[in-house]
């Protein structure tokens, strides 16, 4: 297999040079500077490197770029739109749903994700889906919060 | 309260990890144009102070705040964001003196370049001390530009106040920016000591809720953490790390190529640098290295507590009162042993630092918590003068008092030494569980005297290893001896969100909590008995009473716990529901509830995050982290197999903030996480009659 030489990221053809076995978060970084997908454990854990594919949340730090070289990958920094926050992402800052923000890009990729194929999750449903993202901060209850914001189930403010 | 931060031993004991021996005339002719690199390193530190590296908080108003062209407020603190929201309270605090909107405020955080020396961001200390030094100097920024304002309209200074960001003058008639009146020049005049500051009930815009600042850098992932950052040519470094931890390099059996890297040895440094991070790493393992082990064979996680016994030296607490009188005056006396593993911050940033030289001088972006901390570092390891280094801290991925430490700053510059070239070095998964320290483990040793009534007489407390922080009692009790004896640790230990403090409240609740049922007290009402100091008593009750600790449980799997306690200037109490399946064994948390107090409150919303966020943090230790390690390994260094706290672990949190405007604001980050470990351990007593003594209590669950 030769490398991968575009990828489809957030709407746009990127031209790229990949080893297929590169990590897609690896060439998301350090090879398109799109550095909104973190780094937490390098083994599908922590969901720091969350990205959506074909609109399905993906842990991109055990996903090889040559597995995804069709594929509509969105990343964090494909949410906003002329300059409109996505609902998750104002949900987010409306709960107050983050503390050092490293895993928040992940948070807000699986909270898509889930909002994508369920417009209403009970907490449960939440709860379970969210359930392989950490935060370390510990802002977890924030987090699920935002998610019912986001899916209209409350109204937001404090 | 002290007036200096706790700092313990081990913040300061730490030998730097290397020993550099490069040829310092080749570094000379590729970096240097001096000679003055060649003078001994004590010359260098009194060098260091002559060339104004002073220790002291600097007395001119410009050092912390200037006024910009554009009329944005720029704030300069040694103080560094890491998640706790300080970018957002001292901002609040700034705002409030000079009377402008908080949006006007722009903090330059943790440079040491550009920002006033700061010993660093621990033990609670922004809160209690950065916030009234930056409202000392923007008070006395606002009375200085006040009498400029009123120079100008050539009025009187009395007649001239700020209101939103523009003087304006007794009748509002005339109105000008601060940025008229202050011309982008620096604000040059001391700031008095008695320069009057806003009291908390004329605040404006602290003690108010107010969201993080630049939240939205966040959510959009557009915030470049240091491992996000890239500089022009730069090289990934990987270093290549000893099997065990008791090992250093000693030498190569065979020389590789790595294509696009450089190979870099020095000393007990052994590391590489490639144009891409894939090579780096690859070649980091493909180097065929030699290592030496240093040490005898040190204990394993079965040993440790009997390890840390044979190696203690005396305490040096001084005893109140007589123990021996407090013991024959007793009706019952009781005596356990409790133990804290150690445990790993595991911040989800890991360490990370970008090395670039510069003609003669050395910039390193890097997450760390003592950013002047760390430039000394690196002035020792690299054998050159501090005023040549700058260390800049980007808002971080966390740390809970994980990253004082300097070390991937000193690889990323000695690979960029080496290389000519900036280096980044971030730090993997497993590198930070194992090269990083560790919250020290413990045991300790309670015993208490008490009479029938549910009066304490004596209280003996001997703590060996895990620390100092949050020893002292609250309670009433004429008889103490209470001693933090200095051992050995296996494990490269340090600061930890809190401290030694969640160890001594564990075993001082769950010692109360035994000494409650063998005077068969309720154990609220047997703290109660004890307790004088009004504050403490009165988050006790504001946490008993939200949490209707009188109740019935709703069954008998059920549980009811409580702690109680003081540290770093705010008081907490914490009631814990949990539920225990008698089949199984797995432990559930029903519902937290904690009261804090730490003085005037400044940020509500971020408040009770902060208290959250302890609470979560606690509950991974309380329950289930526990570092395993043995013959020099550490044996769960994934988080495959060290279990974090997450969305399922998660009980209804209620944080009750008691808000003490007549007392200064005490910082806030920490000592939440002191009460759920306890209070936990006393609601599993509850609901089970098994007294669980051990941290983490239940890895697996309650063995049946």
């Amino acid at each position: 297999m030769g490398n991968v030489t575009a990828l489809t990221v957030n709407g746009k053809k990127l031209t790229v040079d990949a080893n297929p076995q590169t990590s897609l978060l690896s060439v998301l970084r350090n090879d398109l500077d799109l550095t909104g997908t973190k780094y937490g454990c390098g083994e599908g854990q922590c969901g720091a490197c969350t990205v959506l594919i074909d609109g399905q949340q993906t842990r991109s730090c055990v996903t090889p770029v040559g597995k995804v070289a069709s594929k509509q990958i969105t990343t964090i920094e494909g949410l906003e739109k002329h300059g409109q926050l996505h609902p998750v992402q104002e949900a987010f800052l409306r709960a107050d749903a983050l503390q050092c923000g490293y895993c928040t890009p992940g948070m807000i990729m699986s909270s898509v994700a889930l909002l994508n194929k369920n417009s209403r999750p009970t907490r449960e449903e939440i709860v379970r889906h969210m359930d392989r993202n950490v935060c370390r901060c510990g802002t977890y209850l924030r987090i699920i919060a935002a998610i019912q914001m986001a899916s209209g189930q409350t109204g937001g403010a404090e | 309260m002290k007036d200096l931060p706790e700092v313990e031993r081990y913040e300061l004991a730490e030998d730097p990890l290397y020993n550099f021996t490069f040829d310092r005339r080749q570094f000379l002719k590729a970096f240097s144009t001096g000679i003055a690199l060649l003078v001994p390193m004590s010359h260098l530190l009194a060098q260091e102070q002559e060339e104004g590296f002073s220790r002291e908080l600097p007395q001119e108003i410009g050092a912390w705040i200037h006024i910009e062209q554009d009329g944005s407020v720029v704030v300069y603190t040694g103080k560094v964001e890491f998640g706790q929201n300080i970018r957002t309270s001292l901002a609040q605090a700034v705002a409030d003196e000079l009377h402008v909107p908080v949006s006007t405020i722009r903090l330059v955080m943790g440079d040491t370049e550009l920002t006033p020396f700061d010993m660093g961001t621990f033990g609670s200390r922004t809160t209690p001390t950065m916030a009234p030094q930056l409202r000392k100097a923007a008070a006395a920024a606002r009375q200085m530009l006040i009498a400029l304002a009123a120079q100008q309209w050539q009025v009187s200074p009395e007649t001239v106040r700020i209101v939103d960001a523009r003087f304006v003058n007794h009748d509002r008639s005339k109105s000008m920016t601060l940025a008229d009146v202050a011309k982008g020049q620096k604000l040059v005049k001391t700031i008095l000591p008695d320069v009057k500051t806003t009291p908390v009930d004329q605040w404006t815009l602290a003690g108010k809720s107010t969201p993080k600042v630049d939240g939205r850098e966040f959510v959009t992932g557009r915030h470049k953490y240091t491992s996000d950052m890239r500089r022009d040519g730069m090289l990934y470094g990987a270093v290549v790390r000893p099997p065990k931890l008791n090992m250093t390099y000693e030498g190569r059996n065979a020389f590789v190529h790595i294509p696009g890297g450089h190979v870099v040895e020095d000393g007990n440094f052994l590391g590489v640098a490639a144009e891409e991070p894939q090579s780096a790493t690859a070649g980091a393992k493909s180097i065929p290295a030699r290592w030496k082990t240093n040490s005898d064979p040190q204990p394993d996680n079965a040993t440790l507590f009997d390890y840390f016994r044979k190696n203690a030296r005396e305490g040096r607490g001084r005893p109140v009162g007589s123990v021996a009188d407090g013991f024959a005056a007793a009706d019952k006396t009781l005596e356990q042993t409790y133990t804290v593993a150690y445990i790993a911050h595991a911040p989800l940033e890991p360490r990370a630092a970008i090395a670039e030289w510069s003609n003669d001088k050395l910039t390193v972006w890097t997450g760390t918590q003592r950013p002047f901390g760390v430039r000394s570092e690196l002035a020792e390891a690299l054998h050159i003068p501090a005023n040549r280094i700058r260390v800049i801290v980007p808002d971080t991925g966390s740390g809970y008092g994980g990253k004082h430490s300097g070390e991937c700053a000193v690889e990323a510059a000695r690979l960029a030494m080496a290389t000519k070239k900036p280096v980044k070095v971030v730090w993997t998964r497993e590198e930070e569980f194992t090269w990083a320290y560790f919250r020290p483990a413990g045991v300790i040793d309670v015993k208490a005297g008490v009479k029938n009534d549910g009066k304490l007489t004596a209280w003996e407390f001997h703590n060996y290893n895990s620390g100092s922080s949050g020893i002292q009692v609250k309670y009433d009790i004429p008889n103490q001896n209470i001693q933090f004896h200095n051992t050995k640790s296996p494990l490269r230990q340090g600061s930890y969100r809190g401290l030694a403090a969640t160890a001594n409240h564990f075993a001082r609740e769950v010692h109360m909590d035994e000494l409650a049922a063998l005077v068969k007290l309720d154990p609220v009402v047997f703290r109660l008995k004890n307790i004088k100091d009004e504050r403490l008593r009165a988050v006790l009750e504001a946490a008993t009473t939200r949490f209707d600790w009188h109740r019935k449980p709703a069954s008998s799997a059920h549980g009811f716990g409580v702690a109680c306690g003081f540290e770093k200037g705010g008081y907490i109490a914490t009631c814990a529901e949990v539920s225990v399946d008698q089949r199984t064994g797995k432990v559930k948390l029903e519902r937290i509830v904690e009261a804090f107090e730490c003085g005037a409150i400044v940020n509500p919303l971020h408040l009770e995050n902060q208290v959250e966020g302890a609470i979560v943090q606690a509950i991974g230790g309380a329950l289930f982290e526990s570092i395993q390690f043995a013959n020099g390994s550490i044996l769960n260094p994934r988080f495959k197999s060290y279990r974090l706290p997450r969305f399922s672990d998660v009980p209804p949190i209620e944080v009750v903030l008691v808000n003490r405007k007549d007392l200064p604001s005490a910082g806030a980050g920490e000592t939440p996480i002191v009460g759920l470990a306890p209070a936990v351990s006393n609601a599993i007593f509850a609901a089970t009659g098994k007294r669980l003594r051990s941290l983490p209590l239940a890895p697996i669950g309650l063995k049946t």
